[in-house]
């Protein structure tokens, strides 16, 4: 009997800490990877990285100035088409909406949010690079947009649903009208809420590759405008990590050490500065 | 919604339509129509990606019909194509992915829900939810300068010698391949089990355990033969979340498969996926067939993302509502 529970309590502690073996191997990967990228990129990052043009294939130097560009023209422009949508659908789901649409609006946002990113791509594609005919800055910034309306929206709604009843009543009794209500108390009340939710789809689109693949597609040059292909980094990361130069592997991990760096301070700082004291959806 | 203005019993046609032309006066029913119109916008536009999908993939569906998913051949050349290698690659990827991912996050979300204090659990979490933000690209740039090393160096080698036997394990290595592929994944998709997990076993009611404890089984059987098997359903959706995850990623697998449309029984040997394929060949297809017959594989990932998808929700669903009923 002593034996048996002397080695149920062995059992116990050894499964429990086996789990907590677990927990940190999954955490340590986070920072074997900073580490690696830190060590790796920060040896090969400087200033010609962010201020020229890659230099023809062969040549070694040159740096991904066009693709930081491109990469702050296709999030501009994302943004622009993703967040209006997104935001005005949420309201309209949080406080004009009842019943069947509300509930067809919000699966399509689940569906949308779960199909996958090479998809979106091939979606943006055949809506916009085939009729124009050529690959576009804006048929990127369209595919990625697209991928931020989901967590705008569902985020957008929650953190709406989330404002104390009292406040619209307050407001409805001074005498505002409902949209007026909206815009003046509610929205203002829910607002850090719903920009956290903005930074982290933001910070979510901007690493992405797949879409951008056959909308944006690249360029070793200075984009020639809107409809114009662009480079941007997640592409270019791709595109030199997988070639055969040295000099570009290189430039291949300080893209990636700049990209990640800019994805992880957003969502540090949307997670713990601006969302204070909220629970921000994941 | 909650800012239900009180409707009169007895309201005829009269008051009503005044009361609608106030509302359009103060300007609500414009709002309304506007955010309405985004709104349905987001319907349209998955309607619309539902529709390009299938419109644009006609082509493969006529010619070659459900031959389509059990021919090997892939020849843009000859307009022959085949999608079984992609199809192969894709299932044999993600099962490895979830071999390995599967035990590790379901443990680590055990320490986390059960176990750790809720501070240390909390800062854990929030590390969890960064590395689920690394984007996959990154992932692929160490899978490619780390894994693909490390699986030639030292996974062939240690699989090779004892296992060689098997089929799985037969043959050369080139460090790109299923496995690799699958380790890479496997990675990626751990925050997902976790963060989800987490959830779910944390809304398992307090009383299930303390129940458990109070007939005297140690914390280890309250939490794996009282609490886990409560929160099983939700687990398992967080499963199959990972696993649309992990059907659906590009970039990280396109960068170490190989890119070899085969189909070996050697995890060790070079394949491919439907996303790498699409990733890979969609800009240089030529010809209406080829383009097509690559829209039709992002048809079939879209179908089985949607599907697991839906039944991930439903379970996680299922049993978080049965967690907070209870209580």
């Amino acid at each position: 009997m002593q034996a048996r529970l002397q080695w149920r309590k062995f059992v116990s502690n050894f499964m429990l800490t086996m789990t907590a073996v677990c927990a940190f191997v999954s955490v340590a990967v986070l920072f074997f990877i900073l580490g690696y990228l830190l060590f790796n990129g920060g040896t090969s990052i400087n200033w010609a990285f962010f201020t020229q043009l890659p230099k023809p294939v062969g040549e070694t130097g040159g740096g991904m100035a066009n693709a930081i560009v491109g990469s702050a023209k296709l999030l501009l422009a994302a943004s622009l088409f993703g967040v209006p949508i997104g935001f005005l659908g949420g309201v309209y789901l949080a406080e004009f909406s009842g019943g069947a649409m509300a509930s067809v609006v919000r699966y399509a946002a689940d569906l949308l949010n779960g199909v996958p990113s090479i998809v979106i791509g091939i979606f943006a594609y055949s809506l916009v690079v085939l009729p124009f005919k050529h690959f576009s800055t804006l048929a990127g910034a369209f595919a990625l947009g697209l991928m931020m309306i989901p967590i705008t929206l569902r985020s957008t709604e929650e953190f709406l649903n989330g404002v104390p009843r009292m406040l619209r009543e307050g407001a409805m009794a001074l005498g505002a009208s409902k949209w007026q209500t909206i815009a003046t108390v509610i929205v203002p009340a829910a607002y850090r809420g719903i920009l956290t939710a903005i930074l982290l789809a933001l910070a979510r689109v901007a690493g992405e590759t797949a879409p951008l693949l056959f909308t944006a597609f690249g360029n070793r040059y200075w984009s020639g405008g809107w409809s114009q292909p662009t480079a941007s980094l997640p592409v270019m990361i791709f595109t030199y990590a997988v070639s055969p130069y040295e000099d570009w592997h290189r430039q291949a991990w300080a893209a990636g050490l700049v990209l990640l760096g800019l994805i992880l301070i957003i969502n540090i700082v949307a997670r713990t500065i601006l969302s204070r004291g909220i629970a921000v959806p994941r | 919604m909650a800012t239900a203005t009180p409707t009169i019993p007895s309201a005829g046609p009269l008051p009503r339509s005044r009361s609608f032309l106030s509302r359009v006066r103060d300007g609500d029913e414009i709002a309304r129509l506007v955010t309405f119109l985004f709104a349905a916008s987001v319907v349209l536009i998955t309607i619309l990606l539902v529709y390009q999908l299938w419109v644009n993939s006609a082509l493969p569906r006529q010619k070659f019909g459900l031959r389509f998913f059990v021919t090997q051949v892939w020849d843009p050349v000859m307009d022959e194509f085949g999608a079984l290698p992609f199809v192969y690659g894709t299932v044999v990827t993600s099962a490895v992915a979830l071999l390995l991912a599967v035990p590790l996050g379901i443990g680590a979300a055990i320490f986390l829900a059960e176990l750790a204090p809720p501070r240390i659990s909390d800062a854990l979490q929030f590390l969890i939810d960064l590395l689920a933000a690394v984007p996959s690209v990154i992932y692929g740039l160490l899978g490619v300068f780390i894994v693909v090393p490390l699986m030639r160096t030292v996974i062939y080698p240690a699989l090779n010698k004892p296992f060689g036997f098997l089929p799985i394990f037969k043959g050369p290595s080139y460090g790109v391949g299923f496995l690799t592929a699958g380790i890479v994944l496997a990675i990626m998709v751990i925050p997902y089990i976790i963060s989800v997990s987490r959830e779910v076993l944390l809304s398992v009611p307090r009383d299930q355990r303390e129940a458990a404890l109070a007939v005297g089984s140690t914390r280890w059987e309250s939490t794996w033969k009282v609490v886990v098997p409560f929160a099983k359903t939700g687990i398992m959706g967080s499963i199959f979340l990972a696993l649309a995850r992990a059907l659906g990623e590009t970039m990280a697998v396109t960068m170490v498969i190989g890119n070899t449309p085969k189909i070996a029984a050697s995890l060790f040997a070079p394949g491919y996926s439907i996303a790498a394929v699409i990733a890979n060949e969609f800009t240089e297809a030529t010809g209406d067939l080829y383009l097509q017959s690559l829209i039709a594989l992002g048809l079939v990932l879209f179908l089985l993302t949607f599907i697991l998808n839906g039944l991930a929700r439903l379970l996680i669903l299922v049993t978080t509502q049965k967690g907070s009923g209870s209580d």
